[in-house]
């Protein structure tokens, strides 16, 4: 277990090193879930405590959301003044979003599969 | 009553109080989904914010007061986003074979987040500032932030914006897609996890791991493929859009 958690948060150093040396737009935990993903293809299977280390952490994803998600209350105030916009944009171009994705999705998976 | 009051003010500087409200307006939040029969109009992480809101402002204590005791919960973002190599590795042979959906629905869906954000906010009226802002809210929040940041926009606010598009796609995503009649877990990961990032692939992730393990790489690809593509397209939506 402690061996794996040491395993994902060295992916995680590395990628936010990499992030900063190479000045990259992206997130160093997302270059380190890459990192973490090139070592599985190399190994070529999911060690138990990995996966039991992983599912530790995915399970709680959503509640990891929370401290961030407080931080609403640093807006209150500009979040009431341009509420109509703003809500309207976040919802009508959220649902836009999934619906384009996922129908372009389906539709090109199928013919993949077809072919 | 000396002692209780010194044993308050004790616990109200500790991060273990602030540490505890995240966890049991968290766990009373779950409760209340599997209640409800686990419908994604009461989403956990919308249930549990609120409630966390509400103490706050109730007992008037400061956001960064609060941060000092939630930051352990959210550390384990970090390693948590590393941790999501493995449902993609799982499912890796799906993902191999749709490549090319993969590549077209993400730059469209990106694309799609990206324009119509600004262009509602355009349209009713809202300031360049709110248009900049909003415009890399489907992308996870440091990616989104700092995008903000380099193009004029307020990063705190784009940080708010960002999450309550992960809350809102959660929520409403999977009700639109049943809608849509998409039943292919491939697509309804795919454009959850492209439209609204991390949060979105909590939902997938507890429902289906193939869901999960495409909304874990939408979300990964879309932080790349904002970065990429906005601030070439703020030049041109900025000509458009800001008088």
């Amino acid at each position: 277990m402690l061996a794996y958690l040491t395993l994902i948060l060295l992916c995680q150093l590395i990628g936010e090193f990499t992030a900063g040396a190479l000045n990259l737009p992206v997130p160093g935990p997302v270059i380190g879930m890459g990192l973490l993903f090139v070592i599985l293809m190399i190994r070529g299977k999911v060690p138990d405590g990995l996966e039991t280390t992983a599912n530790g952490l995915l399970r709680a994803l959503s509640l990891l959301f929370v401290p961030a998600g407080t931080g609403v209350i640093l807006h209150l105030e500009l979040l009431g003044a341009a509420l109509v916009p703003l809500s309207a944009a976040l919802i009508v171009s959220t649902l836009a979003t999934i619906a384009v994705t996922a129908w372009l999705m389906m539709r090109l998976s199928r013919e993949g599969d077809d072919g | 009553m000396d002692n209780l009051a010194d044993t308050w003010v004790y616990l109200s500087v500790s991060p273990l109080l602030h540490l505890t409200i995240t966890l049991v307006a968290f766990q009373g939040a779950n409760w209340l989904f599997e209640r409800a029969g686990r419908t994604p109009l009461l989403n956990p992480v919308m249930v549990a914010v609120l409630i966390v809101v509400g103490i706050l402002l109730a007992t008037g204590t400061d956001y960064a007061t609060y941060f000092e005791g939630a930051q352990f919960v959210h550390f384990l973002l970090g390693p948590a986003t590393v941790a999501l190599a493995i449902p993609l590795y799982r499912q890796w042979h799906l993902v191999r074979r749709s490549a090319l959906a993969i590549v077209v629905s993400l730059t469209t869906g990106s694309l799609t987040a990206m324009v119509s954000a600004v262009a509602i906010v355009w349209v009713l009226g809202g300031a360049p500032d709110l248009m900049v802002s909003i415009a890399p809210k489907s992308t996870t929040a440091p990616v989104a932030m700092g995008i903000s940041e380099a193009l004029g926009g307020l990063p705190s606010l784009t940080a708010v914006l960002v999450i309550v598009t992960g809350i809102l796609g959660a929520m409403l995503g999977p009700i639109l897609l049943n809608a849509m009649g998409i039943t292919d877990w491939r697509a309804r990961g795919f454009a959850i996890g492209t439209a609204s990032h991390g949060i979105g692939t909590a939902r997938a992730l507890s429902v289906n791991e193939t869901a999960g393990a495409f909304s874990g790489l939408a979300m990964g690809l879309n932080a790349f493929a904002t970065a990429l593509m906005l601030p070439v397209l703020w030049a041109g939506l900025s000509w458009a859009f800001v008088p």
